[in-house]
């Protein structure tokens, strides 16, 4: 159950992020060996790893990658999505401050792979620690000869807004833009920042890439389920003895992951609830546990696998006051863009705030699953879609809490 | 006060917008930079910083409203940012604004009458381990409760 640690592997070394630490354990070994690879070689590869991105969406890596057009012959960029602020989600940050290296060698394979010499590591602005940790390990690559034979990077700060770690919203922003998604297609592959062919890539997904070229597509690929290769961190919260970042095969169960990882529930008290992938992702009452955490495997439970930000909940949490909570976030960060999500994103939030304050209305209910549902799918990004996950989550599986509220 | 840059961040302004293909990307950082100079964004900074890019005032205004990380009134000399998502808020986030709202004397949103603290309550800062949390200027402060918010406020001149 417990996989072999790859992403993980030196976050217990004081000097972790520095450079001579990296390669005095095999770092920057596989790029040595994909410099010399072709770049359809190195795409190949990563399809038959069956390495998902690991940010929100799950997209497959190198069927991503393939999707620049072929025989293009002005730049192409790669941008990394550092811009984690998907709620219960604490991974990229331990990346970013514990092992900037592999992310830096992760990019080398990628850019050689998409035949680019150019990328952009989009930090989020509060990440002020990691954007440290991450300069100075450039720097370090930058002196070592890694960087700037080819290949430059910019490491690029946000000023604080979630939509930015949507993949259109995030290139708005690093065009000097307010963070608003665009219209796909045209999908960043084939126009993304500045107008050129853009690959975006979250942190986790590239530090894989290493393990990757070192050890093979089939051993990756081995290491997760039928439809998703490797390991992936977790990042587990809420009300467990052992908060924390963990590795493991995307195919652990939920319920090893608390259980086991995360020691438990506090207090050894009564399991209620479980957010699998982060606020986006439908909740999962305390019997729907025994499922696989990969991407297809909460698929299939109605959930998602998300960012792998698991929220855990106990008896003692009111589940109405949770999802005011959620709401509330998804209120305030909403774009403003498209009028279903601007619109009821707010209305939603004053309605749950309602019910928890004892005024609420017999019919809320109601309409909030009946404003939730009609706004689904309208909008230009996958936002709207996300908030509706919770609202409807916890009002159907939690329905009596909710009631007994509104009956006050 | 006049609003003007240094000419060696004039030059660092120029030395950003060369690393993109469009200078124009250079506005989120110049931002940053011109908040760390004049403390805050005046409509009048959004004016020199569009002079900078050759864009016009509403524009960076539109930048500026967007984001979070820009305060567009005077700050205090620090500014405490409570998380107030659902991993801290199951950890017991309320409890440590109300006490952050009692001990500084004012409500989520202002800056104590000396200037020394802006109190702001802010959706997730990604650090769930240690809820609940929050930021002090660049810092993050983990496992709070609140005689650890007392020995952090008492740390802060």
């Amino acid at each position: 159950m417990t996989a072999e640690k790859l992403l993980t592997r030196n976050f217990d070394r004081a000097d972790s992020h520095t450079l001579a630490a990296y390669r005095e354990t095999g770092g920057y070994t596989a790029w040595d060996k994909a410099k010399g690879t072709e770049p359809a070689a190195i795409t190949e590869e990563v399809k038959k790893s069956n390495l998902r991105g690991l940010g929100g969406a799950g997209f497959p890596t190198g069927t991503k990658w393939s999707f620049i057009p072929k025989g293009h012959t002005g730049p192409v960029y790669l941008v990394v999505n550092a811009d984690e602020g998907e709620p219960g989600t604490f991974k990229d940050r331990y990346l970013l401050e514990r092992d900037p290296h592999a992310l830096i060698e992760g990019m080398l394979i990628t850019a050689r792979a998409i035949r680019c010499d150019k990328a952009f590591v989009y930090i989020r602005g509060e990440y002020v620690d990691p954007w440290r940790r991450f300069s100075a390990a450039v720097s370090e690559a930058y002196d070592a000869g890694y960087l700037g034979r080819g290949f430059d990077v910019v490491v690029h700060r946000g000023a604080g807004a979630y939509i930015c770690g949507e993949e259109t919203g995030l290139l708005s922003s690093l065009e000097g833009k307010k963070g608003w998604p665009k219209i796909k297609p045209p999908f960043p592959a084939i126009k993304g920042a500045f107008g050129a062919p853009t690959i975006v890539n979250n942190v986790e997904t590239l530090c894989h890439l290493p393990h990757i070229v070192n050890r093979g597509a089939a051993w990756f690929a081995g290491l997760g389920t039928k439809t998703q290769g490797g390991t992936r961190l977790y990042s587990v919260s809420g009300r467990v003895k052992r908060p924390g970042v963990y590795e493991a095969s995307v195919s652990i169960t939920l319920r090893e992951l608390i259980h086991h990882l995360a020691g438990g529930v506090t207090g050894n008290g009564q399991l209620k609830a479980v957010v699998p992938g982060g606020s986006s992702a439908a909740i999962l009452r305390a019997d729907e546990i025994d499922v696989t955490m990969d991407v297809d495997g909460l698929k299939n439970a109605g959930t998602m696998a998300g960012s792998a930000g698991v929220i855990v909940m106990d008896e003692t949490v009111s589940i109405p006051e949770a999802l005011m909570v959620v709401a509330r976030f998804y209120a305030h960060e909403s774009c403003g863009q498209c009028t279903p999500c601007r619109e009821s994103t707010g209305w939603i939030y004053k309605m749950t705030r309602r019910i928890v304050e004892g005024r609420g209305r017999k019919d809320d209910l109601d309409t909030i699953l009946d404003v939730a549902r009609r706004g689904a799918g309208t909008t230009i990004c996958a936002f709207y879609d996300g908030a509706v996950g919770p609202y409807i989550s916890y009002i159907e599986k939690f329905r009596a809490e909710f009631e007994a509220l509104v009956a006050k | 006060m006049s609003i003007a840059f240094t000419p060696e961040q004039l030059a660092e302004v120029r030395r950003l917008q060369a690393l993109y293909p469009d200078p124009r990307a250079a506005l989120l950082p110049v931002l940053q930079m011109a908040q760390e100079t004049f403390g805050w964004i005046s409509l009048e900074t959004e004016e020199y910083v569009g002079r900078l890019f050759d864009l016009s005032p509403a524009h960076v205004h539109e930048v500026v409203t967007f984001y979070t990380l820009y305060f567009q009134a005077p700050k205090g000399r620090h500014v405490v940012s409570v998380c107030h998502n659902l991993s801290c808020h199951l950890a017991g986030a309320p409890r440590i604004l109300d006490h952050l709202k009692s001990r500084l004397g004012v409500d989520v949103g202002e800056t104590t009458e000396d200037g020394r603290v802006t109190l702001l309550a802010v959706e997730c800062l990604c650090a769930c381990e240690g809820a609940p949390m929050m930021q002090v200027d660049d810092r993050y402060e983990l496992d709070l409760t609140p005689e650890k918010v007392d020995r952090l406020l008492e740390g802060l001149p």
